[in-house]
């Protein structure tokens, strides 16, 4: 709206918003700062000034071996996203450039598998990774984490490539192209910017799942998500640790959230809302 | 190029991830409903037999079963009404001529990309530690007793958790669909006279219900299978008070070793999300064509 605000009226909802958002904010801002006290200092009251001291992260290290877990988050993740994108690539690309009378139902039916609680299928994963030994092994979260996010990572990329305009294409073909070089050249440079925004969304989503990698892990494989849930026990008392295990789980995928605000909502509401 | 070649060549490039979601989906749920017509306990796997309906009737009999339905229950709609009832008013918020508007809308979104257990844990300890929580913290300056949330109000405890990281995704989705609102039908309407409230009821409410009905639906689904949260702050206890669905099925799975009734659960908890999915495919399934 091209309207005249007062700056007093804009000053008052300025206060109100900031208000609001620190409130939010608040819990995860005090984590931080709490990871940057000493035990002594954490449990002694309300304080937002720490001595900012770095010996908790420095024992989270020592004590808890924290680049074990942080390595296998990064491996999980980024393993079962480009494992996604590897499938995903050519099915939304199939069905966004030569669409049939089944590839509605298709789309849905994906859909419909994203639908199932895991809860459901715990037992049978459960006795799978038992007996095959996918047990606390990367290589078993990798696939899961895989197929449960295979349906979202199908319907952003089908919709991203859909808004590729079919001419394009139309007009290399008639310049003479082959069906190799309109990939490479016309179609590839297009599509880039959708396969990232997927592959940011779906690295947050894999890296923050904590219902498979609680399950299907014990020590070996265990991600950040496994990790810090295991800071429930008696130890999780030591709360500047705490902090600093948990600034430090958060902290890459809050900024790579940051960045993706837009297409975490198409990602998230299958784009329904755009 | 052919069609008919495209065509067979579209086919193939489908293929890998249809074939993938089949197996997923049959394989893993064909199982969860064999396995739940058995008796089948981890601890005596030997023993196994047909159970016919009875891992089902024991679920149904079993006190605890309709303690976590309710809670399940409790929990979806406690976070439904503060996620939807705060995103729009945060929505609304943002959406002003503010200074720092970027800002302001990283901070009011970075609850959502904190993982559970760490959301759980911060809010669990730093939070509304009875002793040395900033809740506990804000009533001794009051003057007043501090309060054991966990124990106390467990449920309660875990719907506020789980509010504060679904509220981003909310306001986020409200938001999206607030900045599309015609500004001009806006400005008609005030000139008409309409007060705020009623171009809110009029004119933005209307605009923003479908993406209302989508933040719902959406987020029912997650809701439905909150897990992390519970496991490091109640346990699902005390006794079942914050027990839903989800933490029944993996105590039956994994505490009890109950193969034969978790699998049971399983399938009722399959039976609960298909209710919620169907409304989700209907109207996701308008905005495809």
């Amino acid at each position: 709206m091209a309207r005249a605000v007062s700056t007093q009226t804009k000053i008052g909802w300025t206060i109100a918003a900031w208000v609001v958002a620190l409130l939010i904010f608040f819990p995860i801002l005090y984590t931080v700062i709490t990871s940057f006290k000493t035990e002594q200092e954490a449990i002694a009251g309300f304080d937002l000034i720490p001595s900012f001291t770095l010996q908790s992260y420095g024992e989270v290290q020592t004590q808890n071996d924290y680049i074990r877990p942080f390595t296998n988050s990064v491996i999980i993740a980024v393993g079962s996203t480009i494992l996604a994108l590897i499938v995903a690539i050519p099915a939304a690309w199939a069905m966004a450039f030569a669409p049939t009378k089944q590839t509605k139902n298709i789309l849905m039916w994906m859909l419909s598998t994203k639908m199932m609680p895991a809860v459901a299928v715990l037992v049978p994963i459960y006795l799978i990774f038992l007996n095959t030994g996918l047990m606390d092994t990367r290589i078993g979260l990798v696939i899961i984490l895989m197929l449960m996010n295979l349906p979202i990572v199908v319907w952003m990329l089908y919709t991203y490539f859909r808004e590729i305009p079919g001419e394009i294409l139309e007009a290399a073909r008639m310049d003479g192209a082959t069906l190799g070089q309109e990939i490479v050249h016309v179609l590839t440079p297009m599509a880039v910017p959708g396969i990232a925004s997927t592959l940011l969304l779906n690295i947050i989503l894999a890296w923050n799942e904590a219902f498979w990698t609680i399950q299907l892990t014990t020590t070996n494989a265990a991600p950040l998500s496994a990790f810090i849930a295991s800071f429930s026990s008696p130890q999780g008392l030591f709360w500047a640790k705490l902090s600093a295990a948990s600034t430090m789980a958060i902290a890459p995928i809050l900024i790579m959230g940051w960045f993706s605000q837009k297409q975490l909502v198409r990602g998230l509401t299958f784009g329904a809302v755009k | 190029m052919a069609t008919r070649q495209t065509q067979s060549l579209a086919k193939i490039m489908r293929a890998p991830a249809i074939i993938l979601l089949l197996i997923w989906m049959i394989v893993p749920l064909g199982m969860t409903l064999y396995y739940s017509f058995l008796n089948y306990n981890l601890l005596n796997p030997t023993q196994t037999s047909w159970a016919g309906w009875f891992n089902y009737q024991y679920f149904y009999t079993d006190p605890a079963f309709w303690d976590s339905i309710w809670n399940t229950l409790i929990l979806v709609l406690g976070v439904l009404c503060i996620t939807v009832v705060g995103g729009i008013l945060i929505a609304l918020l943002i959406d002003k001529p503010i200074f720092g508007q970027g800002i302001v809308r990283i901070l009011v979104i970075s609850p959502f990309f904190v993982m559970p257990p760490v959301a759980a844990l911060i809010w669990k300890n730093m939070i509304m530690h009875p002793s040395y929580g900033v809740f506990a913290d804000v009533a001794q300056f009051l003057g007043m007793a501090p309060v054991d949330w966990f124990a106390q109000y467990p449920l309660f405890s875990i719907i506020l958790i789980v509010a504060w990281q679904w509220l981003p995704f909310a306001t986020l989705i409200l938001l999206t669909a607030l900045q599309s609102l015609d500004g001009e039908q806006m400005e008609a309407a005030e000139m008409d006279g309409a007060s705020a409230l009623s171009r809110f009821i009029y004119l933005t409410l209307p605009h923003m219900s479908r993406a209302i009905t989508v933040v719902i639906l959406i987020q029912t689904i997650f809701l439905l299978s909150i897990y992390a949260e519970i496991l490091v702050t109640t346990n699902g206890g005390p006794g079942n008070a914050s027990t839903n669905l989800t933490y029944l099925i993996y105590r039956a799975a994994r505490l009890n070793f109950d193969i034969g009734g978790a699998a049971a659960g399983g399938i009722i908890a399959v039976v609960l999300a298909n209710i919620v999915a169907i409304f989700l495919m209907r109207a996701v399934g308008k905005n495809l064509d």
